[in-house]
């Protein structure tokens, strides 16, 4: 608080303290006007503090719980050799989960799956979410209809989703073949989903079909927020609209980008609904990503302790995402 | 959608009483004539394809669900169905299958998202509109759990439900104790939407002027009286917002109903729908008909709320 507003403050608290008791009985308040006389500016952080504390613990509380507490739990439950109907043994910790998911080829492989998903999905996102909204930018009729029409799947659960692409990546009577076909390039026909070749592209392009429509808000609003004037000088300059949307106007996406990478990349690190529902638990090495192992060797396999572990390092990928976003959002005080 | 608006380019006439606007409508004028062009003919042809592209799933989808298991594999996917080859079948038999897991995902969704729109609004105003020292690192902790991947509390989730023993506790109430699966997915999809509800209040309460509530406070009002005279007052839009959100996402979820969820009575929708999946293999138009019931009601959400689940998906950022 700047000094200038705690002496008006306090100014404005003796002023009014008379009128105060008498207000305080019609709002139903609970004010203490004595020590609201001297110093209130002094005790205000801690007084609003306590008086904050109802509202945000509670949930706050329940976020500890179940997102820290949980988290730590996870790594805790990383340490011990837990499988089977059992309980925990919390008594020999070691680090030998860890070891074993090095020499564990599977891991290596949903690794590196995992790595090739979260890039090429967010790039491939981003890219078609960003002509997309520069189409939808020129000053176009139905734009709402438009925009309506390309966030819609982002509505829809991966599981149907899923229903629909495993669909559309029918071998013989699927609509991607028979389009195909019917423009006589019956030589691309693939087995889409389960030719290992192909897998991993078929399940990045529905996954941008899907998320495309969210880049596309994301950078609508970022398109929106430069001002006109900068299209308008650029115009004046002679330069061509691709130019200038590549030299003036996307450069001052960086913010929208960062944002929408960052969530795009964490989704690419949780997304299991829908390889789950197309491959169930086990989709073969050519897809198999870390949160599909992690639910396989836990759920599936109940071995406990190295799921968890599988969880800790999606948690700490998560986490060198996010950690560094968060960090520049809270110093510019953009939080 | 019904709040169209019917034109984008500004009327000249409009804004030739405010000097600030010339410029606005010199682009518009600019654009009306680029209208006929051929740029802009290429430009709604582009459009046009898209939303094809995004609907295409969609239109095959439906086609399908209507069409006989004779039809669907002797026609193009994207063709309407012959007429000997129409049916409704695949509706009615899906509906079937899926309507107990229908009415347990409105049992879930409801409450969770209530509760988690609410404790969102309240931590948000606790965190935004209350200074106190610190309360920057309290809210990056909130922040910070809005991307946190499940998987990452996976396994203690299940085990904390284990050790609570749900059942046991809700013994006293028949009815209640046989939904005690369905009573630990609430409160588990209630506490991970926190994070996120508090970040779209946040974002709406950081705009309420602070001279008003200061105001308020000076007149002797408690900080509970403040939020219930003026802030929860003007969160009608935001609460939308995040309602409308909550509501799609935990519609739509399968993770944690599928580590959650063990008897086969407190199924939800998307349980319920991976496993007729799972059994009607070769039966893409019985598929087709369950995925467009388990979506109808986040879809009929989308189209009425359209703008509102655009910012809620916005605020994620």
């Amino acid at each position: 608080m700047n000094p200038m507003d705690l002496v008006s403050r306090l100014v404005r608290s003796a002023d009014d303290e008379a009128h105060e008791d008498a207000d305080v009985r019609t709002d139903g308040g609970t004010a203490t006007s004595e020590r609201q006389g001297s110093g209130r500016g002094f005790l205000a952080s801690n007084r609003n503090l306590v008086e904050s504390l109802p509202f945000w613990l509670p949930p706050a509380l329940l976020v500890g719980l179940f997102v820290y507490g949980a988290i730590g739990w996870n790594v805790l439950i990383s340490l011990t050799d837990w499988e089977g109907l059992g309980s925990p043994e919390y008594g020999s910790l070691d680090l030998s989960m860890y070891a074993q998911l090095l020499g564990d080829d599977t891991f290596i492989i949903a690794f590196r799956n995992t790595l090739v998903l979260l890039i090429a999905f967010t790039v491939v996102s981003l890219a078609v979410g960003l002509v997309v909204a520069i189409l939808v930018d020129q000053r176009i009729r139905f734009e709402n209809t438009f925009r309506t029409v390309y966030l819609l799947p982002m509505s829809l659960s991966f599981v149907v989703t899923a229903i629909f692409w495993s669909w559309m990546y029918n071998f013989e009577i699927g609509m991607i073949n028979q389009l195909l076909r019917l423009a006589g390039l019956d030589f691309l026909t693939q087995q889409w989903i389960s030719d290992p070749q192909w897998k991993m592209a078929a399940i990045i392009f529905a996954l941008m079909w899907q998320f495309s429509g969210y880049c596309m808000v994301v950078y609508l609003a970022g398109l929106r927020a430069i001002p006109t004037e900068q299209y308008e000088a650029a115009r004046t300059d002679g330069a061509s609209t691709l130019r200038m949307y590549w030299r003036i106007i996307v450069p001052q996406l960086r913010a929208s980008t960062t944002s929408a990478a960052v969530v795009l990349m964490v989704f690419a690190l949780k997304a299991f609904d829908f390889l789950y529902v197309l491959f169930g638990d086990t989709p073969g090495p050519s897809v198999d990503i870390l949160s599909v192992m992690m639910f396989r060797e836990a759920f599936s396999t109940t071995n406990w302790a190295y799921g968890s572990a599988i969880a800790t390092v999606l948690f700490l990928m998560a986490l060198s995402v996010i950690g560094p976003y968060l960090l520049t959002q809270y110093r510019r005080g953009d939080l | 959608m019904a709040t169209d608006a019917p034109a984008a380019p500004a009327e000249p006439s409009d804004d030739q009483a405010d000097p600030t606007e010339t410029r606005e409508s010199d682009r518009g004028l600019g654009d009306q004539l680029r209208d006929v062009g051929p740029g802009r003919v290429a430009l709604y042809a582009v459009l046009l394809a898209l939303g094809a592209f995004y609907l295409a799933p969609l239109e095959s989808g439906l086609l399908t669900a209507f069409k006989t298991q004779e039809a669907f594999f002797s026609t193009t996917p994207f063709a309407p169905p012959p007429i000997d080859g129409t049916t409704v079948a695949p509706w009615l038999s899906a509906f079937d299958t899926l309507s107990g897991g229908l009415v347990n995902s409105f049992i879930l969704v409801v409450p969770a998202t209530l509760i988690s729109a609410l404790l969102g609004s309240l931590a948000a105003y606790g965190l935004t509109n209350i200074d106190w020292r610190g309360q920057l690192v309290v809210l990056l902790l909130f922040v910070a759990g809005v991307f946190i991947p499940y998987q990452a509390v996976l396994v203690p989730l299940t085990r904390f439900w284990t050790m609570v023993g749900l059942n046991d506790l809700l013994a006293f109430w028949e009815p209640l104790a046989s939904r005690a699966d369905l009573v630990a997915l609430i409160i588990t999809h209630a506490a991970y939407g926190i994070p996120i509800c508090t970040v779209l209040f946040r974002s709406f309460y950081s705009t309420i002027d602070g001279e008003m509530l200061e105001a308020a406070r000076l007149d002797g009002a408690s900080a509970a009286t403040i939020y219930r005279r003026i802030i929860l007052p003007l969160s009608g839009p935001i609460f939308a917002v995040t309602l409308i959100y909550q509501f799609t996402q935990i519609w739509n979820d399968l993770l944690f109903a599928l580590v959650l969820l063990s008897s086969p009575e407190n199924q939800v929708v998307t349980i319920a729908l991976n496993k007729l999946k799972g059994s009607m293999v070769q039966q893409y138009n019985l598929q087709m008909a369950g995925a467009f019931i388990a979506a109808l009601p986040t879809l009929l959400v989308y189209v009425l709320f359209g703008e509102q689940f655009a910012e809620g998906v916005a605020g994620e950022t």
